[in-house]
């Protein structure tokens, strides 16, 4: 289908493509066995300018928006979206310090991200404060021109690889939401170190290790925005990124639809391949209908987004929601399609079922982007 | 430094087929490609501007559509591009087309290297390289596969032998052939894209090159192209499909009838 992008976001689609062609499919059954962080293809991708996509210009960047990034992700995730998981949780990072960050703050970090040369990670998430936030236990106290941070995040994508994170944390409990602030810690700080690197089911390029903070001190200034405005910032960034979740989404739904179908027709079974059954037709033909609803919505919601308006954070969760259930069938069913070979890791689909589960879970679970997107409506129906 | 990569548009091998009444190549329809050589001379032309500084040049002998290839070039990193392209050049054999390529270099400049693929994937003759610095009466150094060092004066590069390599410092001006092994070619970045898109790309004719009628295209070419075939499928062949587990117990199954 034609989606009438620019010039530009076609340029970015082809070059996206390219490398996901090129530089991550021969690669991403090796990164998944060994669970191996994607150094290498990272760097490829600084070299083709693609960190620089959502950068704005004044700070070396192209001045994209979340249409541009949800098309570049888009791409590595039909190929891996561990390798694409690494490439976004980047900008989770970033997303802070361009929305609330000094014009000084920008100055020091963003030219480095647009170049690749640093690498961003969100520390948000606790062993006691997952989707309920407000549990957050780490805190960050003023000393002089220092910030004290003391506490553990947990299952930070970019943990150990990143050198610039956006941290949040408690700046004064007894006001409740409106004491989290956001700040920004570098690798090599004193008192900040990661945990080893978690072993899970998916997504085994990407890292995911605990940020631990034992009195770790920061200068003054590396706090971002006001004091308190953190949960607020917090969920502006989520508005900008869970696109780009959607989008790696729909990468990895058309990855498995084109293996699914590939399959389908050279596979011989009573004399014919099975695409002809209509039993494998139907299951093709659905996922096919996931697909391109799961693309539309993400591309609009994104679109939407670029606009501005003043209402987005309801669009953003059912993009979300939507294509990584979508994404978390289809791979399923590109499975189910393929058989015995399916569930063989000499094929790629059983590895795109496997990581598709995460999708359903990070950046707010899927449970509650509908919660949000009920609250909304609540406001709209009242 | 001053770098000229020499490019070749061809068909894409994956999709190519003989006209099985002409026995000549069927290009209609089928893409144009970089020869994947040629990718990899480029590559490494831009890295050594990147590390020891200069600019990038890419030249090709071709259509007026080579233009295509030659944004591809200016999107993966040379500094701009000329086409030398004319009617008279059709037809050209590797001679033909080492003169024009020594005419159109130094209409365009003085270079301290010149880079190209080992070969072309279309004809395979690896000889428009090798030509082209005996024109220039300049050393080459063919199939490539490190440059060691690259300073002001010279180059030390290993030459893909096949029991090993030779270790080679050579002086500028001095051409080189390159083989699959020495690089990575990248994929365009966005800021190649844009600038290519912009670019102007010089257009050279025959003309424009001081080139003699006689010496080029068809004319200037002593190969004779006598007959063009297919080679003979030999007998019994047989192709195994399956799994890979399944290939080499149909395989052992075989082997097995002549115990």
């Amino acid at each position: 289908m034609d989606y009438f992008l620019t010039e530009q976001q076609q340029m970015i689609v082809d070059i996206a493509r390219q490398l996901t062609d090129e530089k991550i499919i021969p690669h991403r059954a090796e990164l998944d066995e060994q669970h191996q962080f994607p150094r290498e293809i990272l760097k490829q991708m600084a070299q083709a300018d693609l960190f620089g996509v959502p950068i704005p210009e004044a700070y070396g960047g192209f001045g994209g928006g979340c249409l541009d990034i949800a098309l570049t992700v888009e791409q590595f995730g039909r190929g891996c979206i561990g390798v694409g998981t690494a490439f976004a949780a980047n900008f989770l990072g970033v997303y802070p310090i361009i929305i609330a960050g000094s014009e000084a703050m920008k100055e020091k970090y963003l030219p480095d991200v647009a170049t690749g040369k640093k690498f961003g990670a969100f520390g948000l998430t606790e062993a006691n404060a997952g989707s309920d936030a407000s549990g957050i236990q780490t805190t960050a106290v003023l000393d002089g021109d220092h910030w004290v941070l003391n506490g553990t995040k947990q299952w930070i994508t970019n943990g150990g690889e990143a050198q610039i994170y956006a941290v949040v944390a408690i700046t004064d409990r007894s006001r409740g939401p409106r004491g989290a602030s956001i700040l920004v810690v570098e690798e090599g700080d004193p008192g900040f170190s990661c945990g080893p690197k978690e072993k899970k089911m998916g997504i085994r390029a990407s890292s995911t290790t605990e940020l631990i903070f034992k009195d770790c001190r920061i200068p003054a200034d590396r706090l971002v925005g006001r004091q308190g405005t953190g949960f607020i910032t917090v969920m502006k960034t989520l508005d900008l990124s869970r696109p780009g979740i959607g989008a790696l989404g729909v990468g990895l739904a058309q990855g498995a639809l084109d293996e699914a179908a590939r399959y389908a027709k050279q596979r011989q079974q009573f004399g014919k391949p099975i695409i002809a059954f209509q039993a494998v037709q139907h299951m093709l033909a659905d996922m096919a209908i996931g697909v391109e609803s799961a693309r539309a919505l993400v591309y609009a919601a994104a679109r939407h987004i670029d606009a501005h308006p003043k209402e987005m954070s309801k669009v953003s969760a059912m993009c979300k929601a939507y294509a990584t259930d979508v994404a978390m069938k289809v791979a399923t069913d590109a499975v189910q399609v393929m058989g015995g070979y399916g569930y063989m890791c000499e094929y790629p689909v059983e590895k795109m079922m496997r990581d598709a589960k995460i999708l359903q879970i990070y950046e707010g679970t899927n449970q509650i982007q509908r919660n949000v997107i009920g609250q909304e409506l609540n406001k709209e129906y009242s | 430094m001053k770098i000229c990569v020499c490019i070749k548009q061809v068909p894409d091998a994956k999709e190519v087929r003989l006209d099985p009444v002409t026995n000549t190549l069927a290009r209609e329809g089928v893409q144009s490609i970089m020869n994947p050589f040629d990718e990899h001379a480029l590559e490494e032309a831009v890295r050594l501007r990147e590390s020891v500084g200069g600019e990038v040049v890419a030249v090709s002998m071709g259509p007026p559509q080579a233009e295509a290839m030659l944004r591809e070039a200016i999107s993966c990193g040379a500094d701009r591009a000329v086409l030398v392209s004319d009617r008279a050049f059709a037809g050209a054999d590797t001679w033909a087309t080492a003169y024009t390529l020594e005419h159109a270099l130094r209409r365009i400049g003085d270079f301290d290297l010149i880079l190209c693929g080992k070969q072309a994937i279309d004809g395979d003759t690896a000889q428009v390289g090798p030509g082209l610095a005996t024109r220039f009466a300049i050393p080459y150094v063919a199939c490539v596969q490190k440059i060691r060092h690259a300073d002001a004066t010279g180059l030390v590069v290993e030459r893909m032998m096949d029991d090993g390599y030779d270790v080679v410092a050579v002086d500028y001006p001095v051409l080189l052939t390159v083989v699959k092994d020495i690089n990575e070619p990248r994929v365009p970045s966005l800021k190649g894209k844009m600038k290519a898109k912009k670019e102007t790309i010089l257009h050279l004719n025959a003309a424009d090159i001081g080139a003699e009628p006689a010496a080029i295209g068809l004319a200037g070419s002593p190969t004779r192209v006598v007959k063009v075939f297919p080679p003979e499928a030999r007998g019994g062949r047989a192709m195994l499909s399956g799994t890979v587990d399944e290939q080499v117990a149909q395989l052992a199954e075989r082997l097995r009838r002549y115990l």
